[in-house]
């Protein structure tokens, strides 16, 4: 149970400025493990994609996955560091049954990517965001508690382990500390996340899904009374699985810590972990001994380095960087810089893209993902890749529109079809039977209904006062129970009274 | 990383039989406090070896980048990955429960 005392975020943020860290958890989208040739499938059947490797059986031998670290120094270059010239794995020793060998091979003080720095908006201002590392190290396993009361750990009887998530690679990028108007911080650091999704789904290397764990972000946070430069102590907070958690997970942690330290108490150290439905956060538990992970040079794996040619080589495959690609797809799309904000800030930009190759124009997909869509993810709580409607999707319900077939009300009925899993747009119209009527006999017999129960407005419209003529469209709308094409309807309605 | 150690208490031992999780009697934590420095001394004897020019070594001969193409190679099947696990349910490994947090 919490027995958090908060301080409401305004009244923190007027004695206190915080002071954010975040680590960003990403995993390649390689065809096969950071050590060993198991396939990475997401989703697959329990310890089907596990080898001797994998499952550190005696005398397994791992090698380095060449596309990884290709992928890692494309990353790297993306986010503005420097390449290591020479660098090492490390094991990370801990005894937990998530990694079978009773270590991470991850890697320690020699990362392979250092001191990067990116730009994020928020609101039209600019936040430079310094990257402090990003290593390669290896994703660990899955366990299922059993027993106990709800699966969570505490109360387990005991745990199931799946591995086959174990080893894939991963690569973690760290910030240096970030110090930002208090009042952005919970908005800064989701732009970040956001901005760093973008950026390296741009290369491709991983599909960064936050709701699928490809994409995984930790908020370190501490607070320090205004005026003084000594830092608090923080609590890192895992489980944020959403852009907007980021944004909630920042502001609960800064009422807690604040209520912590007004009530003349320490903050203690440790892992906390988020919670989806109330936006707070939960202890997990304190740093201790467990933490003292001895890191070693990993002797089964042979040093990294990667020759400048390469790195040059692989500088030049990066895609166009993303203020770059932003203010040429503004230009293509002639949005105002407030659209473009929007867009960004909701993270529909690659979603509005995806959609205008689909076939929509710029402006109906902007409708759609910033109007009904952003609207769905707000009441549901998640991103809106992760609503469970595609580009493709969006854009075939468009065409469904400009073909006349549909409206834009029964669109709405459309989307709630897709996203309910029953079917494609197109078979959803059919089985919801959302067809708009265009059939001038049936329309046409709904008009006359219309007029003769409104004389009144039926005369305005003859004595050419066609500001009334939305009182008949709106009854034979109603009659039609949506599935009318309005624009149809005006035309007839005032062929017949012409 | 690799800080010379100058010297190791028996309460060093205590810490680090901890983190192994191995669990020693008393009469082994006194032996192991005589014996574990003698061998760091023994250790040292190589590092006076070596002056501050020769720089640490983390594997005995110099190989660099020894990587594998990305291309899937049969796994283990389930039965095999299982075939050794003291106790499984479910087609998963079944271990103990699990105390603290991860």
């Amino acid at each position: 149970m919490s027995t958090d005392v908060l301080v409401p975020f305004d009244e923190a943020i007027s004695r206190y400025d915080p002071v954010m860290g975040l680590e960003i958890h990403i995993e390649l989208n390689t065809a096969t493990k950071m050590f060993c040739g198991c396939p990475t499938e997401f989703g697959a059947e329990p310890n089907t994609q596990v080898c001797p490797v994998c499952l550190a059986l005696p005398g397994a031998l791992p090698v380095v996955n060449a596309k990884a670290v290709e992928s890692a120094i494309r990353m790297g270059l993306a986010l503005n560091c420097s390449i290591a010239e020479w660098c090492r794995f490390a094991r990370k020793n801990y005894f937990y049954p998530d990694m079978p060998k009773n270590f991470q091979t991850s890697q320690y003080d020699e990362p392979i990517a250092h001191d990067g720095w990116v730009e994020v908006e928020v609101e039209g201002e600019t936040f430079r965001i310094e990257i402090e590392r990003a290593h390669m190290e290896e994703d660990t396993g899955k366990a299922l508690h059993v027993g106990g009361s709800t699966g969570r750990i505490h109360g387990a009887d005991f745990s199931l382990v799946d591995y086959n998530r174990a080893g894939i690679p991963l690569i973690e990028i760290v910030t240096r500390t970030i110090e930002v108007p208090p009042e952005k911080a919970p908005a800064v650091a989701r732009a970040y996340v956001s901005y760093v999704r973008d950026l390296i789904g741009g290369l491709g290397v991983s599909d960064v899904r936050m709701d699928q764990g490809s994409l995984r972000a930790d908020v370190n946070l501490s607070l320090k009374p205004k005026g003084s430069d000594v830092l608090g102590t923080r609590s890192e907070t895992k489980n944020v699985n959403s852009f907007r958690s980021v944004e909630r997970a920042v502001r609960f942690e800064i009422s807690r810590h604040a209520g912590i330290l007004d009530a003349g108490g320490t903050v203690v150290q440790e892992t906390r972990h988020f919670q989806e439905d109330t936006g707070t956060t939960l202890s997990g538990r304190e740093k201790s001994d467990a933490d003292d992970y001895r890191y070693f040079p990993e002797p089964d794996l042979a040093p990294v380095s990667p020759s400048r040619e390469w790195v040059e080589e692989l500088r030049a495959t990066l895609p166009e960087p993303p203020a770059v690609r932003r203010a040429r797809l503004q230009n293509d799309w002639g949005f105002s810089d407030l659209d473009m904000r929007d867009t960004i800030g909701a993270g529909a930009l690659d979603l509005i893209v995806a959609t205008v190759e689909a076939g929509t124009t710029p402006q109906a997909a902007k409708k759609w993902w910033l109007g009904e869509m952003a609207r769905r993810a707000n009441e549901t709580g998640r991103d809106l890749d992760a609503l469970g409607i595609t580009p493709a999707q969006v854009a075939e319900i468009q065409g469904l529109i400009d073909a006349k077939r549909i409206n834009d009300k029964l669109a709405r009925s459309v989307f709630d079809g897709v996203i309910a899993g029953e079917g494609t747009p197109e078979e959803v119209v059919v089985s919801r039977k959302l067809e708009v009527v265009s059939d001038d006999g049936a329309l046409g017999a709904a008009v006359d209904r219309a007029i003769e129960g409104d004389p009144d407005a039926a005369a305005k419209i003859r004595s050419g006062n066609l500001g009334v003529a939305g009182a008949l469209i709106g009854a034979v709308m109603k009659e039609m129970r949506g599935q009318a094409d309005a624009g149809r309807v005006r035309e007839l309605i005032l062929e017949k009274l012409s | 990383m690799s800080e010379p150690v100058t010297g190791i208490s028996r309460e060093d031992v205590v810490h680090l039989a901890g983190l192994a999780r191995i669990d020693l009697s008393d009469a082994e934590l006194d032996h192991l406090a005589t014996e574990l420095p003698a061998i760091l001394e023994h250790v040292a004897s190589v590092q006076e070896a070596a002056g501050a020019d020769v720089p640490a070594m983390s594997h005995p001969v110099p190989v660099d980048n020894v990587f594998r193409d990305d291309v899937v190679r049969p796994s283990l099947s389930p039965e095999d990955a299982l075939a050794a696990a003291p106790a499984s349910d479910q087609q998963r490994f079944l271990v103990p429960k699990i105390l603290g947090e991860s």
